[in-house]
């Protein structure tokens, strides 16, 4: 069976759109039809582009025909979290709290992806404000997983994950302050990354909690991250250059984090990564145990951290318009509310102890690895869930995994590592050293054909 | 948030009562069990052996060389 060129990367398109072989306004129109067939039933878009969209493509076919090439981006279809500005276009952040919005301006990294090339099809759905990492709190209506629509796709970046994996657009843009891409993106079997923090301009996007917001692409495979991340840097690569240069998997040193991260994991998802692992040492990477032994503490730590910060964002339209917020995410706020500062105070030392303590596991390796969620995607509205026969909350095994690096900043990325029996994807989380992100994106494109199933 | 925090030592039990009083006061009961649950995570937080403290413990969690928690020369019982 042919896979429409719109399911391919864009390492595969690039070059067929370089040469005049396939037009920007044909991927375009495929997406777009994919929206229009499929986005009553799974939610991912809140805002479609179609006209704005089209004329954009046309604009780039137009320039290939007179010889001009932006690069690898060029005339590529891509999706934007409706956290992130683009002119003229809402920014609802999925909530009534937005109504009437419009961007006056590009966020900083659309404007790069449109130098760049990109075609914006749309603004995908998320949790409230990012305020929640299942996707079902939106006033545009819960997503759902393509995989099992009864099932979460993650969040908060639910949307722009559904839209990759079902041919809606060829890359997306989400946000991270404590999972958000890599959360869905495992849910979903995608690619996600998020940057060492600090790396991506974060204005024009809705914050969630300052100090932990993060933007990131979530793509295809690795190298469409990586692409995406250098553009969004404001380092594009040139058309017709290389950009993924993987590291060889022979000779990686990988730092297994057991203690804490293994005390809780689905039998389906431990398989699956321990599976993983066996591929990687036969492809000759060594893996040694190492710790991170204040992990227990990341919860305490990012609770103090996050809420709070939420909270002092939200405070005047918490007051004012308290209805306009979905009824869970409106609590998540008023929780912060109650935060003291001296227990922010606190947060903010743990958090100095456990960028310490990831700095040093990392100290004699290339990588740490962990599975990226604990349990396949849940149910919707599920508030609990069952793991070894103990009911544990769905929220805190979504970010139990993912948010240490929020707190630390480390830069993380998420890469398919196979499905349970049900079909449902697990996701394999890899970690590298701050300000090195590029170091992380050549581990991670040597793993990924080791451990994608 | 009218009423001032109340116990002569501002400890998670004291402000878990004034929290859940003025949650109710609010209009807003359903805040009470996440406020337990936020009372759990102080209590973790409060507890951490890298809290600095005036009499001079807690420095050194953190330091490269500090000991890690359950190892020899841990300071003191973690929760």
């Amino acid at each position: 069976m042919t896979v429409p060129l719109h399911f391919y990367a864009i390492t595969e398109l690039a070059p067929l759109i370089a040469a005049g072989h396939v037009s920007s306004v044909d991927l375009t129109t495929a997406c777009l039809a994919e929206i229009e067939a499929h986005n009553d039933a799974l939610r991912a878009f809140i805002t479609v582009t179609a006209e704005e969209a089209l004329a954009q493509a046309r604009e780039r076919d137009a320039e290939i025909a007179a010889g001009r090439c932006r690069g690898p981006l060029h005339g590529i279809p891509v999706s934007l979290k409706d956290l992130i500005d683009q002119r003229g276009v809402a920014t609802t952040a999925a909530s009534r709290v937005r109504d009437g919005h419009i961007a006056a301006i590009d966020a900083p990294v659309t404007a790069r992806l449109r130098e760049a090339g990109a075609v914006f099809v749309g603004k995908t759905n998320l949790h409230e404000f990012a305020f929640g990492t299942t996707s079902d709190d939106s006033a545009y209506g819960a997503v759902r997983n393509p995989h099992d629509q009864t099932r979460s796709p993650g969040g908060s970046s639910g949307g722009s994950a559904v839209a990759i994996l079902t041919g809606m657009s060829v890359a997306s843009i989400g946000t991270d302050t404590g999972g958000s891409i890599r959360i869905p993106s495992a849910a979903c079997g995608a690619v996600g990354l998020k940057p060492t923090y600090g790396e991506l301009p974060v204005d024009g996007v809705v914050p969630l909690s300052r100090s932990l917001d993060h933007v990131g692409p979530l793509a295809r495979c690795v190298a469409d991250a990586w692409l995406m991340y250098l553009v969004m840097r404001g380092t594009p690569p040139a058309a017709g250059a290389s950009w993924a240069d993987a590291r060889r998997v022979s000779g990686l040193r990988l730092g297994v984090v057991r203690p804490y991260v293994h005390d809780i994991l689905d039998d389906e998802v431990r398989g699956r990564f321990a599976q993983s692992l066996a591929w990687l040492r036969q492809a000759g990477a060594k893996t040694v145990d190492v710790a991170i032994p204040h992990a227990a503490d990341t919860a305490s730590i990012y609770l103090h951290t996050s809420l709070p910060e939420a909270a002092a964002y939200h405070a005047a339209s918490v007051e004012a318009h308290p209805e306009r917020y979905t009824p869970n995410v409106r609590l998540r706020i008023e929780m912060g509310r109650y935060v003291l500062a001296e227990d922010y105070a606190r947060a903010e030392r743990g958090r100095e102890v456990l960028r310490a303590e990831v700095d040093r596991a990392l100290a004699e390796v290339d990588a740490l690895v962990l599975p990226t969620l604990p349990i396949p995607a849940p149910k919707i509205g599920a508030p609990t869930v069952e793991v070894s026969g103990k009911t544990e909350s769905v929220r805190n095994l979504m970010l139990r995994l993912t948010q240490i690096f929020n707190l630390t900043g480390h830069p993380a990325i998420s890469i398919p590592c196979g499905s349970t029996q049900d079909g449902l994807p697990c996701g394999f989380q890899i970690v590298g050293r701050r300000h090195d992100t590029e170091a992380l994106l050549a581990v991670a494109a040597a793993c990924e054909p080791c451990v994608v199933a | 948030m009218s009423e001032p925090l109340h116990g002569d030592n501002m400890t998670t039990e004291d402000w878990l009562a004034w929290a859940g009083a003025d949650a109710v006061r609010r209009g807003l009961p359903e805040l009470k069990p996440l406020l337990e649950a936020l009372a759990d995570a102080q209590r973790r937080l409060r507890a951490a052996d890298w809290n600095e403290d005036a009499a001079g413990r807690g420095a050194d969690a953190g330091r490269p060389d500090a000991a890690r928690p359950g190892e020899p020369g841990e300071p003191e019982a973690r929760p």
